[in-house]
């Protein structure tokens, strides 16, 4: 089927190479951290994990939030998301990829990768969420892929498939909670350690994956003869709404925790976050940013009638995506590390090269998506000149 | 059975993923470590069940008695000297009081105390969780407790910095060595990329000597065996009131602080 990855359009082609020039630069400045070391970041002794790993972590939430169509579609038999079950996996399939390439240029050795295989450590979360990432990688590329194929042969999915999908259910559960579990066990990062930051870590993920599935099936439907379908995209906003209210109110239990009992290990992130900390405040206009684009989100989502117009759906859904990018792709991983343990405040901002790099590992993720949604588009237009 | 060249390419590509994978990691757990029964011990070398420090705050008194403890440390383990704040490395070093004991410090509290430096490095815990997070067991805790980096196996995820609550740990975040002063050839120096931090000088354990902080102090740090009642360190534990860096962490750290007044037995 891959081969209809390699017709098409001028605009596709057009796509295509952008993503692969946005992915040379990126490479060309990972060869000079990869000489020169990890110093060309802005990272430091005191925020030594930044711009990438946050990445990863948003990442995951987006892989993970495919499972939202697959409850629906394979447990209860919702068929309305038969269309878009597919662009789901696919979105997982790069959004995992993107995780693993994060992971792998925040490593100052990255030549010694296979350590972690060579020592496996079941003590380290680390280990566990290689384990996790690489098999929901895999189930989802052989998921998508022997979907499709049935898809287009007309006939229903193996047994084998289905037992790979009902695994994957419980599989993307789990990446996003080892994920947090990344964090939620360290002591001394009072930021992190909270017992419902696994919860919070998916409510986020079912709100931000969803919504870009929706921008996603609208670009889809608007470029090619593909149509998703409107009561499926109106599911899915219904799916977006419940998950960005439990992710705000998931915050807001956070904020009450920390507030109400005035524990200043407790409070110094938050402050540090959303007010600054001894005079440093570099990141209290993203946090408001965020804020204020998920009050947004929330009144376009909850009022049906806006949410039923798909102008101000898509509106809505751009809005939560930025406002859980920076809440997650940004505060939750800077903000456990301020102040230091020593209580003292360095602050991060990403460098370029830090920031090109992580464009081109994007661009990769797209363009994968990119490859991946033409494939599946070209095999529905196919079926659905057969069927006309 | 046929098989044609399709599913032939598809099934070795697999056999031979899981194969490299999965046997590794099913070798290495089965293996349970590596015997060192060809290693003989030096007879001069120094051992305990619980390697501990005891700092005496009132014994450190000049500027020059904190330079001469943190030289002595870097100065033999090659510790590049960077400019650049955010890039530091740093085995033994000072911080003021409510940095280092933060919660317990207040504006009230002895004035001799505000503003003295008290020497922090890393605590050697004995429930350590850099070395719970560590995906490679880089990082290690030997059977004397002593927390040890392996700086040919890190790869330099950082868990280990996240998971230290003390501030203990350094990354190299730019090639180490043009940066050291005078290069001491009888210790590594490292690469960049990898994470490094005090040692409770091994190096000088096995040859029967005392970490280098602790000798060249005049005193003011005491080491010995925390499990061994007549040890230089139980003596003082016993005698004198002494505190540790976020106890309440349950990591227990094995460096102790006394602070304050008189002098011990």
């Amino acid at each position: 089927m891959l081969e209809k990855a390699l017709t098409g359009r001028g605009g596709y082609w057009g796509l295509i190479l952008f993503l692969i020039a946005v992915i040379g630069i990126g490479f060309i400045f990972y060869l000079r951290q990869f000489s020169e070391g990890l110093g060309i970041t802005g990272m430091s002794r005191d925020v030594s994990w930044g711009f990438y790993i946050a990445q990863f972590t948003f990442l995951v939430g987006v892989a993970a939030s495919a499972v939202m169509l697959v409850i629906p579609y394979y447990l209860h038999d919702f068929k309305k998301f038969g269309k878009i079950v597919i662009l789901g996996e696919f979105l997982a399939v790069a959004a995992t990829t993107m995780c693993l390439l994060f992971i792998f240029v925040d490593l100052g050795q990255p030549k010694r990768i296979f350590n972690v295989i060579l020592y496996p450590t079941l003590s380290s979360i680390l280990f566990w969420d290689m384990v996790v990432l690489n098999g929901y990688l895999l189930l989802n590329i052989v998921i998508g892929w022997a979907t499709l194929g049935a898809d287009r042969k007309g006939v229903s999915p193996s047994a084998w498939v289905k037992s790979l999908i009902y695994l994957s259910i419980p599989w993307a559960i789990s990446i996003h909670t080892v994920t947090a579990f990344l964090y939620a066990g360290l002591p001394g990062r009072h930021f992190w350690l909270t017992a419902i930051l696994a919860a919070r870590f998916l409510a986020s993920a079912f709100a931000s994956g969803p919504a870009l599935l929706i921008i996603l099936c609208l670009i889809v439907r608007k470029y090619t003869k593909f149509d998703p379908g409107r009561e499926a995209i109106q599911a899915v906003g219904k799916i977006v709404t419940y998950a960005m209210i439990a992710n705000v109110f998931f915050l807001g239990l956070e904020l009450f925790t920390a507030f109400y009992s005035q524990i200043p290990g407790h409070m110094h992130s938050f402050e540090y976050l959303y007010f600054g900390l001894e005079g440093h405040g570099k990141l209290v206009p993203l946090m408001w940013t965020s804020s204020i684009l998920a009050v947004v989100s929330l009144i376009l989502l909850i009022n049906p009638n806006m949410r039923k117009n798909e102008g101000t759906l898509v509106l809505a859904c751009v809005a939560v995506f930025i406002s859980l990018w920076i809440d997650k792709g940004f505060g939750l991983v800077i903000g456990g590390f301020v102040p230091n343990p020593f209580g003292r405040v360095t602050e991060y901002f990403p460098t370029l090269p830090e920031v090109l790099i992580s464009l081109g590992i994007w661009a990769v993720g797209f363009l994968i998506l990119t490859v991946l949604y033409k494939v599946v588009v070209a095999v529905k237009e196919e079926l659905g000149v057969a069927k006309n | 059975m046929r098989i044609d060249r399709r599913k032939f390419l598809r099934f070795a590509g697999l056999s031979t993923l899981l194969g490299f994978t999965g046997i590794s990691v099913i070798n290495e757990l089965l293996r349970g470590g590596a015997e060192a029964a060809t290693f003989t011990s030096n007879p001069a070398s120094m051992s305990a069940k619980r390697w501990a420090m005891v700092i005496d705050m009132s014994k450190l008194k000049t500027e020059a008695d904190y330079k001469r403890v943190i030289n002595a440390c870097h100065s033999i383990h090659n510790v590049p000297e960077l400019d650049n704040k955010k890039h530091e490395i740093k085995w033994i070093w000072t911080e003021k009081h409510e940095h280092v004991f933060p919660g317990q410090s207040d504006e009230y509290v002895m004035e001799s105390l505000k503003h003295q430096p008290f020497m922090v490095l890393c605590n050697h815990c004995a429930n350590p969780p850099c070395v719970r997070v560590c995906p490679t067991k880089a990082t290690f805790k030997r059977k004397d407790g002593i927390v040890m980096m392996d700086y040919h196996r890190c790869i330099g995820c950082r868990f280990c910095m996240a998971a230290c609550p003390f501030g203990a740990r350094s990354f190299n975040w730019k090639a180490p060595r043009p940066f050291i002063k005078d290069l001491n050839a009888k210790f590594p120096t490292r690469t960049k990329g990898v994470v490094e931090k005090c040692n409770f000088c091994v190096e000088r354990l096995v040859r029967g000597l005392k970490p280098a902080c602790v000798e060249a102090s005049n005193g003011a740090l005491a080491f010995g065996d925390l499990q061994d009642p007549g040890s230089e360190v139980r003596k003082i534990l016993s005698s004198r009131y002494a505190i540790r860096r976020k106890p309440e962490l349950g990591t227990g750290p094995s460096v102790y602080y006394v602070i304050g007044g008189n002098d011990h037995a």
